[in-house]
C-alpha cells in the first residue's frame, strides 16, 4: 500500500508558531500559566547513570516542587526506565503523582518486537501507571505504516490499564508532513497520547512540530470524537518555552485541553525556570539557581 | 607632556572571529606609528589551513542570512571603520568607507542584476539566480594597504562569500587594524579571517588549499599570479587577478565583475500546468 | 501541594498594553516646509484623534495652497544641487534616515499605533521595520542606477507629490520618498488627514539626518490640500495611494499636462483555496488576508474562493479560528484586530455589509466584547454570496471576507478575473505546477502562492486594470522617478 502524505506548508506553520510565540503572558495569567505548566509536567531522569537514589529525590521534587511556594501544585507524573519503576512506585505512593515509564527499547527501538512488548509488561508489572513507548522509525522511514501501527496495537495491548504515550520522535521523520501522517498513524492504532520526541536525539518539541500535532490531535478528534493528549517532550528548558507550548494549546485547541488529562511536558530542568520565574512575579527579583534545591 | 608609560598594541592574526598567534610562533617585523618596530605575527601554513576551517564553518550561515542581513552587517562595518578613522590614513580611510558602503547596497541587488526569468520555449519556469561560490582566498596589494583590501573583501561579503585574506608583507597593520574593527562591527566570527607573514609562503598555501572555491589575487606579481592560477587548475578553483585599487571609483566602477568573479549561478526548471 | 483538579480551566491572557510613556510627542506640529517645522499659512490647526478612544492625540497644521506653493517652489530650488549630488553622498543621507528609524523605532510604532488604530504588534513587526528595510534598500540603489534600469545615463523627473493613504502611514511614506531621493528627485508628501503623525515625526528624523532643505517637505491636511498638489504647476510627477475614486480624479486632472503619475489603487482580491492546499496553513493565510490591519488593505484577500470539495471544511476551520482573533485595545500587545480607521470608514463597511445582507448573502461575525468609545467592526463572514453581490464586487476595506466557491481551476481564474481590480490574488495548493499555471493567468500584479501579505522592498508591488499603474519595490521602483537619458 502506497503512503499518501498530507500536504502541511513548513514556512506557514513556522510563521504561525513564531507569531503565537509573541504572546505576552504577564502579571496573574503569567502566575496561572506557572502553575498550570507545573502541574502538567512529566519530570524526567533518564540516564545510564540513574539510581534508586537518584530517583528518589526527584520524586520527592515532583510532589512538592517548592516548599517555600505552598500554591505551586505537584507535578503530573515522574517518567523513568522499566527498572526504576518499582522505586518511584514506592515514593510516589498515595501522592497523586504518576509514575510513567518509557517501554520498547527506548530511545532507539531497534530491538525485536517481542523485546519490545516484554520491556512493556515488564514496566507495567513493576507498576507504571503510564507507558512511554517509541515508534519503529526504522518501519516508518521505510514505508511500512501498518507495520507501525500493529506495534502500536500491540503494545497497547500489554498496558493493561496504563495509559499510552505514543512518541514519534519527530527530528528522525523528515517533514512536518511526516509529523503529521505519524501522528494519524498512532492516533488511529489507539494511543493514548501522541509525544513529539525521546529528547535523547535531535530536535525536541519545537513550536512548529507542537502545532502540527496538535493540529492533527484537533482534526482527529472533530473526525472521530476521540480526544487523544499531546506530550511535548525535549527542548523545553525555560519557562518561557513552556508558555509558549501553553499558548499553542490554548489557541489549537482550547482552554479545555490545558489540563494534565490532555496535556503534558516532559522535562527536568525547566521546572526550576518555573519557580524562579514564578517568584519573580511575585517579589519582583530576577532569580539566581541557588534559589531552589536542583532536585 | 606626562611621564605616562603607554600600553603598547599586540598585533595578532584574526582568525575565527578570536585574535591569535601563529601557531608557529614566529613573528617578523614592520614599522608602527612613529617609526618605531613593532612585532607582527608570520602566519604558516596551518593557520593558513585553519583559517579555512573557521572560513568553511562560517559559510553556511553566513549564505543563508537574508541578503538584508548581510546589507546591514556590511553597514556596520563602514559605521566602525568611520568612527576608528584616525587609525587609518586620512584619504584612505574615507575611500574605504565609501566602498563598504556601496557593496552593502549590493547584497539585495546582485539577483536582479545578475539573475532573473529565462523565457524558455517550453512549459516551464524557468530562472536563474546568483549564489555565492563559497571561501574565497584574497592575496592583498601592497598599496593602499587598506583601500586595496577592503576593495576585495567587500564584494565578496556583498556576494555571500566568506574569505581568508593574506595581507600585504609589506605594509601589514592596516589590514591587522582592520581586524579589530571589523571585530566589533558584527561581522560573524569566520566570515573574514586575516593572516599576516611572508605572502608567497601564504599565498601559495591558500591556493593548494582543495577546499577553496575562489582565489582573487591584486598582489600585481606576474610570477606569484602563474603559480596561483597553476595551483588552481587541481581542483578548478575559479580565480581573478586583479590591479590593486587605488581609489574609490577603482573598487566600484567594475563592482559587477568584481562580485561575478565569485558568484555561481543556478537555473532551476519547474513544469507549467496542472 | 496539590494537584489541580480536573476541573474546566480557564486561562485568559492579561492586559499587556505596550508602554507609551517613552514617545516624545509635541502637543502640535506645523507643517514641514524647506526643512522647518512651521505655522501653516492659514494658522489653522486641527486635532489628530486616535480613533481606539476617540480623544485627541495631538494638534497638527493643515496646509492650504500657499503652502502648497512654497513646498513646491523649495523643492524645486533644491533639486539641482540634490541631483548633482554624487549618488553615494544622497544614498547616505537615506542610509542616515533607516537608522534613525531603527533607533526611534518603538515610539514610532506606537506613535503609529495611536494615530491610526492599527494593532501595536503590527505597527512593531511590520510598518515601522518595513519602512526602515525601504530606506536602506533605496539608499543602496542611489549610487548604481545605471544597473537599476539597464541604461548608460538616467537622470531624475524634477519635483515629484506625494499623496498616501491612513493604512500604513509610514511604511507608504518611505515606499514613496526612499526612491524618489535615491533617483535624485525633491518631494512634496502629502500625508492622510487621520493619520499625519508618524509622517511628521519622519520631518524630525529628516532635520536630525540634516537632509538637506526643500528635499522632502510635508503638508498635512484634507483632500484639497491633495487636489491643490496635484494642480500645482512645477511639479513633474504625482504618486498616489490610495481609492480608485481619487485615483481616477488625480488621472482626469492631469489630463494634457506632461507630468508623470503611478498609481496605486484598490482591490478585491481573491484568494484561492484548491482542494490540495494545505488546509491549515491556507487558513492561517485566509486569515491574514482579509483581519491583518482590519482588512484596511488594498490588497487584501477579501474574496475567499474555496474549491468546493473542500468547502464545508475549510470554512468550518475558518470560523473556529476567527473566533480565536484577539479585538481590542490596539496598544496591547496581544491584540490581533484593532479599531476601524476612522468614524467614515466605519460607516462605510457597515453601509456594505447591510448591503450583503439585504442581497441575501448569510453574516457571521464573531462574538467579541468592543469597547464602548471607539469605531470597531467584529471580524465578518459571509457565506452563500454570489458574484454579483455588492460584498463580492465593491471594496470593502474593512474585516469582512466574502465566501465564493468554484469546481475547477479554469474557473477559479475566471471568477478572480472577472473583476474591474487587479491588485492581487493567494493561491493555495500544494502543486506547484498548478501553482505557477495559476499565477501566470491571473490578471493581478501581486500573487502570493501559499502566503498572504508579505512584503519586501525588493518584489515589485502594484496593480493591472483599475488597481492602478507603476510599480513600488526592486529595480523596478526606479523607473517611475526617472527618465533615460542613453
Amino acid at each position: 500500500m502506497i503512503r499518501r502524505l498530507g500536504h502541511v506548508d513548513r514556512v506557514g506553520v513556522e510563521e504561525r508558531a513564531a507569531q503565537l510565540g509573541k504572546r505576552s503572558i504577564k502579571t496573574t495569567a503569567k502566575q496561572q500559566g506557572i502553575r498550570l505548566a507545573v502541574s502538567m509536567l512529566d519530570l524526567t531522569t533518564l540516564e545510564g547513570a540513574d539510581t534508586a537514589g537518584k530517583v528518589r529525590h526527584l520524586c520527592a521534587k515532583a510532589v512538592c516542587p517548592a516548599p517555600t511556594i505552598p500554591e505551586i501544585p505537584s507535578v503530573a507524573a515522574v517518567c523513568v526506565y522499566p527498572s526504576l519503576v518499582g522505586v518511584a512506585r514506592e515514593a510516589l505512593d498515595g501522592t497523586g503523582v504518576r509514575v510513567a515509564s518509557v517501554a520498547t527499547g527506548f530511545p532507539a527501538g531497534q530491538v525485536s518486537l517481542e523485546a519490545k512488548l516484554r520491556d512493556t509488561e515488564d514496566a507495567v508489572a513493576a507498576g507504571a501507571e503510564e507507558i512511554d513507548m517509541v515508534i519503529s522509525r526504522e518501519a516508518f522511514l521505510a514505508g511500512e505504516d501498518t507495520r507501525v501501527q500493529h506495534e502500536i496495537v500491540a503494545v497497547k495491548e500489554r498496558c493493561g490499564d496504563a495509559h499510552l504515550k505514543v512518541i514519534l520522535e519527530t527530528a528522525e521523520l523528515g517533514s512536518y508532513d511526516h509529523v503529521r501522517h505519524a501522528s494519524m498513524l498512532a492516533m488511529e492504532a489507539g494511543g493514548d497520547f501522541i509525544k513529539t520526541s525521546t529528547g535523547k536525539a535531535g530536535a525536541g518539541a519545537t513550536p512548529g512540530v507542537c502545532l502540527v500535532m496538535l493540529e492533527a490531535i484537533r482534526d482527529y478528534a472533530d473526525r472521530t470524537g476521540r480526544v487523544v493528549g499531546f506530550k511535548a517532550a525535549g527542548g523545553v528548558s525555560t519557562s518561557k518555552a513552556a508558555l509558549h507550548r501553553l499558548v499553542l494549546v490554548k489557541e489549537t485547541l482550547g482552554d479545555a485541553w490545558l489540563t494534565p488529562d490532555r496535556l503534558r511536558i516532559g522535562a527536568s530542568s525547566v521546572l526550576n525556570d518555573l519557580l524562579m520565574q514564578y517568584a519573580k512575579t511575585e517579589t519582583g527579583r530576577y532569580g539566581r539557581a541557588e534559589d531552589f534545591s536542583k532536585e | 607632556m606626562s611621564d605616562r608609560l603607554a600600553v603598547r598594541k599586540t598585533y595578532k592574526l584574526w582568525i575565527g572571529g578570536a585574535f591569535v598567534r601563529s601557531e608557529s610562533g614566529r613573528y617578523d617585523h614592520a614599522t608602527g606609528a612613529g617609526g618605531r618596530t613593532v612585532n607582527i605575527p608570520r602566519a604558516s601554513r596551518k593557520d593558513v589551513r585553519d583559517a579555512v576551517a573557521a572560513a568553511r564553518k562560517a559559510a553556511g550561515p553566513w549564505a543563508g542570512r537574508t541578503a538584508y542581513n548581510r546589507g546591514q552587517i556590511l553597514y556596520r562595518a563602514a559605521e566602525a571603520l568611520e568612527s576608528n578613522r584616525e587609525r587609518f590614513e586620512a584619504a584612505e580611510v574615507e575611500a574605504s568607507v565609501d566602498v563598504l558602503l556601496h557593496y552593502a547596497g549590493w547584497t539585495d541587488k546582485l539577483a536582479p542584476v545578475l539573475g532573473g526569468i529565462n523565457p524558455v520555449a517550453a512549459p516551464f519556469l524557468s530562472f536563474s539566480l546568483p549564489e555565492p561560490t563559497g571561501v574565497v582566498g584574497i592575496v592583498a596589494p601592497d598599496a593602499p594597504p587598506l583601500l586595496g583590501l577592503v576593495a576585495e573583501v567587500a564584494p565578496a561579503l556583498a556576494a555571500g562569500d566568506v574569505v581568508v585574506a593574506v595581507l600585504s608583507e609589506a605594509e601589514p597593520l592596516a589590514g591587522l587594524d582592520l581586524a579589530e574593527v571589523l571585530g566589533v562591527a558584527d561581522v560573524p566570527g569566520g566570515v573574514v579571517n586575516l593572516l599576516s607573514g611572508r605572502r608567497d609562503e601564504l599565498a601559495s598555501a591558500l591556493g593548494a588549499h582543495r577546499d577553496l572555491n575562489a582565489i582573487v589575487d591584486a598582489a600585481g606579481d606576474t610570477e606569484l599570479a602563474a603559480k596561483l592560477d597553476g595551483l588552481a587548475s587541481e581542483t578548478i578553483k575559479r580565480t581573478r587577478h586583479a590591479a590593486a585599487a587605488t581609489s574609490y571609483a577603482d573598487a566600484v566602477d567594475d563592482a559587477l565583475e568584481r562580485l561575478a568573479a565569485v558568484t555561481e549561478l543556478k537555473t532551476a526548471w519547474h513544469p507549467v500546468g496542472a | 501541594m496539590s494537584i489541580e483538579t480536573r476541573t474546566s480551566i480557564v486561562w485568559d491572557y492579561a492586559p499587556a498594553p505596550e508602554s507609551a510613556d517613552h514617545v516624545r510627542l509635541r502637543d502640535r506640529y506645523g507643517v514641514f516646509i524647506d526643512g522647518e517645522f512651521m505655522d501653516p499659512a492659514e494658522g489653522r490647526y486641527v486635532p489628530t484623534i486616535n480613533p481606539a478612544t476617540e480623544e485627541p492625540i495631538a494638534e497638527v497644521g493643515w496646509a492650504s495652497a500657499s503652502d502648497v506653493g512654497r513646498a513646491v517652489e523649495a523643492a524645486r530650488v533644491a533639486q539641482a544641487r540634490w541631483a548633482g549630488l554624487p549618488g553615494l553622498e544622497r544614498g547616505k543621507y537615506l542610509f542616515r534616515i533607516a537608522r534613525l528609524i531603527q533607533e526611534r523605532a518603538r515610539e514610532l510604532a506606537v506613535a503609529e499605533t495611536l494615530d491610526g488604530g492599527k494593532p501595536l504588534r503590527e505597527s512593531r513587526d511590520v510598518d515601522i521595520p518595513l519602512a526602515a528595510a525601504h530606506f536602506f534598500h533605496y539608499a543602496g540603489w542611489a549610487d548604481k542606477l545605471e544597473y537599476g534600469v539597464n541604461a548608460r545615463e538616467v537622470a531624475p523627473l524634477g519635483v515629484v507629490g506625494q499623496i498616501v493613504p491612513w493604512n500604513f502611514p509610514l511604511l507608504m511614506a518611505a515606499w514613496k520618498l526612499a526612491p524618489a531621493l535615491a533617483c535624485g528627485n525633491t518631494a512634496i508628501l502629502k500625508p492622510a488627514e487621520t493619520t499625519p503623525l508618524t509622517a511628521l515625526m519622519l520631518g524630525e528624523i529628516i532635520q536630525e539626518a540634516e537632509l538637506p532643505p526643500g528635499v522632502v517637505s510635508i503638508l498635512p491636511g484634507d483632500g484639497s490640500a491633495g487636489a491643490t498638489l496635484v494642480r500645482a504647476p512645477g511639479i513633474d510627477k504625482i504618486a498616489f495611494t490610495g481609492s480608485t475614486a481619487v485615483g481616477r480624479d488625480i488621472q482626469a486632472a492631469l489630463a494634457g499636462r506632461q507630468v508623470g503619475l503611478t498609481l496605486e489603487l484598490g482591490g478585491k482580491s481573491a484568494n484561492i483555496i484548491f482542494e490540495d492546499a494545505a488546509l491549515d496553513q491556507a487558513i492561517e493565510g485566509i486569515v491574514n488576508g482579509i483581519f491583518f490591519n482590519q482588512g484596511h488593505v488594498c490588497c487584501a484577500g477579501s474574496r475567499l474562493l474555496i474549491q468546493e470539495s473542500v468547502q464545508e471544511e475549510v470554512i468550518g476551520k475558518l470560523w473556529a479560528r476567527m473566533g480565536r482573533l484577539r479585538v481590542g485595545d490596539p496598544l496591547d500587545k496581544n491584540t490581533d484586530v484593532g479599531a476601524i480607521n476612522s468614524a467614515e470608514q466605519l460607516e462605510r463597511i457597515e453601509t456594505l455589509v447591510a448591503a450583503g445582507e439585504d442581497e441575501g448573502a448569510s453574516r457571521r461575525s464573531i462574538a467579541c466584547e468592543l469597547p464602548e468609545r471607539g469605531y470597531w467592526f467584529a471580524p465578518t463572514l459571509f457565506t452563500e454570496v454570489s458574484p454579483a453581490h455588492r460584498i463580492a464586487v465593491e471594496e470593502i476595506f474593512g474585516p469582512v471576507v466574502s465566501v465564493l466557491t468554484f469546481r475547477t481551476q479554469a474557473e477559479a481564474i475566471e471568477k478572480t478575473n472577472n473583476s474591474r481590480y487587479g491588485l492581487a490574488a493567494g493561491i493555495w495548493t500544494d502543486k506547484g505546477s498548478k501553482a505557477f499555471e495559476v499565477a501566470r493567468a491571473l490578471q493581478a500584479g501581486v500573487v502570493w502562492q501559499n502566503t498572504y501579505n508579505h512584503f519586501d522592498p525588493t518584489a515589485a508591488f502594484g496593480g493591472y486594470k483599475e488597481s492602478g499603474f507603476g510599480r513600488e519595490g526592486g529595480p523596478a521602483g526606479l523607473r517611475p522617478y526617472l527618465r533615460v537619458v542613453r
